[in-house]
């Protein structure tokens, strides 16, 4: 019997989990001093490849290869000040050193590392100073990490450090101790919400999907991050694939699946790399595949890309999509949870609800649902981007204010001018003005001024930038990116910019602010999607807190109306 | 050449997807990463191999940004016009790459050494404004710097053709 072997095999697997989780989780080298250098896109981008590789050969031409281990890591968050290196030796303060270039790392082990490991120096010498990054700023003191814990501690590529960091006891303790509706459950009292965006509750819409009937089912990960000027999801999947797995290896436990997918924007090489990696080796180690850890839990995962298109963040596009079709979205009911890819009952969660998933069975529902406000727990990641000073991927406790996250862990605006504006959720979100900056950050306060948490952009916009540009930056955007199969969103979209161009160029008329309001009243109502619902947004937005820079560019007015409008200002 | 037959890669790319289901988009990606874009033959070769009408395959390849029906220049620059590449002002570096090379976005220049094209965002928003040459990352990118750019890539491909 075949499956008798694998049931062996996966069994003793499940033994070597069960001997790890005996002693302390963490590094197990043993090396008395570690070097993290960040080994991500935004990082590699600004030179991190070469300077991890500088470092492997200072290490080695110092003979001090058994003393120190170098981590190539996922995102350590400050991306503006890349590439980003943390050290950490036995009996000394941890630095984290900015913009390292491969001769200052050198410098780090010639003149901080061996020193130090020779007993000879026992602080840093001072003019390595001036890289160093200060820990106990509020950049980084003020953070919660859970869905970013490990990354800048483990190799995204390395499935040991992932289990030495505590990783797949979530997916066992499920397998051996849990019923699929006992984890159902667990999920709906963490209270998650789904983190793409729109908020849904991930136990409910694991419940619907448990609930139904079908010779297959699915779970499917969102992994095409559409919000251009975001990168939550990437920096998670590039730095710890394995959540992800574990993550979607739980929730096909839970709903009794039979295979998951995987959709990942092709724009992201880096990340469908680390994924198809985790993927090969959590089957070598009866992760996936028949039997897992020699249950009678049966799963495995394939990956399909993304194209380009936005619209395939919708669920039914992407669905459409990894069909092999055109990513166009249909009408809802039914929903995916009845009838999805390839007409079987599919549940759909982003990239980072999977991340949280293990950490929710680790430290248990209820501990979890302290985390965060009454409706929105736990934490969310922020793409921090703009004019801040500490621009990068950020994890705050939901409720934190705008302003602790731009002011504090982001150091304010960069630059002289103040700040104007933040804005979330991209291209289906909307600006929040500086006097609400005292807002929680969470889906129903968010909503409630007219914009959305989002999958977790944040551009923070001061004095100097115009907001109509902005508007019409993200309304061009989702023109192009509709998907044409229905009018108010194709027809609505494009008269909606027409308008918004006149206005932009000086041409605009008191009438077009009136016609886009009303448009955007019909996009709302009549579209088929959420990328048409939501498109009005940004629009809508700027032009309920910053109505003044339209009419501001509106020739005809009289200065005598009821708009707001300086000439108005200067007539009364 | 590196292969005789020159349609091989497509061959294996519909030998290795036609049994797995949701597959299309996945082949065509495969022949797009070899030849730089998606040729006509190439798409015949997928419809026949795979059994989807061709009809579909254009649609697909119609709908979605990525995939190329001509084949780009040699440098493929990406200009990021994701949010905070605009804010920061990436447009200009466009116009700057548009009046430099004497093309318009979205096209090649005439010796098909370069194409020019805008992306929408490509994850280090750190760095931004972000441009892209063939994988190589360039950050915080100012119109001064689109000369320097475009040189050190001609004279990459002038020291490929010493060589040769």
């Amino acid at each position: 019997m075949a499956n008798e072997k694998l049931i062996q095999k996966g069994l003793e697997a499940k033994a070597r989990l069960e001997e790890r989780a005996k002693s302390g989780f963490g590094d197990t080298s043993g090396a008395r001093a570690k070097v993290y250098g960040c080994n991500s896109t935004s990082c590699r981008s600004a030179g991190g490849e070469s300077v991890i590789d500088s470092f492997n050969q200072a290490v080695d031409a110092n003979e001090l290869s058994d003393q120190v281990r170098i981590v190539p890591t996922g995102c350590m968050g400050l991306c503006a000040k890349g590439p980003l290196v943390k050290v950490v030796i036995d009996g000394m303060e941890d630095q984290m050193f900015k913009e390292v270039e491969p001769m200052v790392a050198r410098l780090i082990v010639a003149e901080y590392i061996t020193p130090v490991l020779e007993g000879k120096i026992s602080e840093l010498p001072e003019f390595l100073k001036q890289y160093t990054l200060d820990l106990n700023s509020p950049f980084f003191a003020s953070q919660q990490k859970i869905v970013l814990q490990n990354l800048g501690h483990i190799n995204p590529e390395s499935i040991d450090d992932y289990v030495d960091f505590g990783g797949y006891q979530a997916l066992k303790k499920c397998l051996f101790e849990m019923s699929p509706q006992d984890v159902v459950n667990e999920i709906k009292e963490s209270g998650l919400r789904g983190r793409g965006g729109g908020g849904f509750p991930t136990g409910l819409k694991w419940q619907f999907s448990h609930d139904a009937e079908g010779d297959e089912k699915f779970v499917i990960c969102n992994g095409d991050e559409g919000d251009p000027g975001a990168y939550m999801d990437s920096g998670v999947l590039e730095g710890d694939p394995h959540a992800v797995i574990e993550g979607m290896l739980i929730a096909g436990y839970a709903q009794r699946a039979t295979s998951g997918w995987l959709y990942i924007r092709a724009e992201y090489p880096l990340a469908i790399k680390r994924i198809e990696n985790a993927i090969r080796q959590a089957r070598k180690n009866r992760l996936l595949g028949d039997n897992i850890l020699g249950s009678d839990f049966s799963f495995d995962l394939e990956v399909r890309l993304g194209a380009g298109a936005f619209v395939c963040g919708e669920e039914t596009a992407l669905i459409a999509s990894i069909e092999g079709k055109r990513g166009t979205p249909r009408p809802r009911p039914p929903y995916p949870t009845e009838s999805g890819l390839w007409k079987q009952p599919s549940s759909i969660n982003n990239v980072e609800t999977f991340a949280n998933i293990a950490k929710i069975i680790n430290m248990g529902a209820k501990e979890y649902s302290k985390i965060g406000t009454d409706k929105s727990k736990g934490t969310k990641v922020f793409a921090l981007t703009g004019r801040v000073r500490n621009g990068g991927l950020v994890e705050v406790p939901m409720g934190m204010t705008l302003d602790e996250i731009v002011n504090q862990v982001g150091g304010g605006v960069d630059g002289d001018a103040e700040l104007k504006a933040v804005q979330t959720g991209g291209p289906s979100g909307g600006v929040i003005p500086k006097h609400l900056l005292d807002l929680p950050v969470c889906y129903d306060e968010l909503k409630a001024v007219g914009s959305i948490m989002g999958s977790g952009g944040m551009i923070v916009m001061d004095e100097d930038d115009s907001l109509v540009d902005i508007a019409k930056f993200y309304l061009g955007f989702t023109v192009e990116e509709s998907c044409g199969k229905c009018a108010p969103c194709r027809i609505g979209g494009q008269q909606m910019l027409d308008k918004l161009t006149k206005i932009a160029a000086g041409d605009g008329k008191k009438q077009d602010v009136t016609d886009i309001k009303r448009i955007a009243h019909a996009m709302q109502k009549a579209s088929l999607c959420g990328l048409g619902q939501t498109a009005p947004n940004p629009v809508l937005s700027t032009l309920k807190f910053f109505e003044s820079e339209y009419t501001d560019k509106i020739k005809e007015c009289c200065g005598g109306c009821a708009c707001s409008c300086n000439k108005n200002e200067a007539a009364k | 050449m590196a292969n005789s037959s020159p349609n091989s890669g497509t061959a294996m790319a519909v030998k290795k997807w036609k049994k797995k289901r949701g597959s299309l988009i996945m082949a065509l990606h495969e022949i797009q990463d070899i030849k730089g874009y998606v040729p006509w033959e190439d798409a015949q070769e997928v419809a026949v191999g795979m059994g989807v009408p061709l009809a579909r395959i254009y649609e697909v390849l119609t709908f979605y940004n990525y995939f190329k029906l001509e084949a780009p220049g040699k440098a493929v620059i990406s200009v990021c016009l994701g949010t905070a590449c605009h804010l920061k002002g990436n447009d200009e570096v466009l116009k700057e790459f548009e009046k430099e090379l004497g093309v318009k976005e979205g096209t090649s220049t005439e010796d098909k050494l370069f194409h020019l094209q805008s992306v929408r965002c490509v994850g280090c928003c750190g760095l931004a404004p972000v441009v892209v040459i063939n994988g190589k990352t360039y950050g915080k990118v100012t119109p001064s710097n689109v000369r320097s750019m475009i040189e050190e890539w001609q004279n990459n491909f002038a020291n490929e053709t010493d060589v040769a």
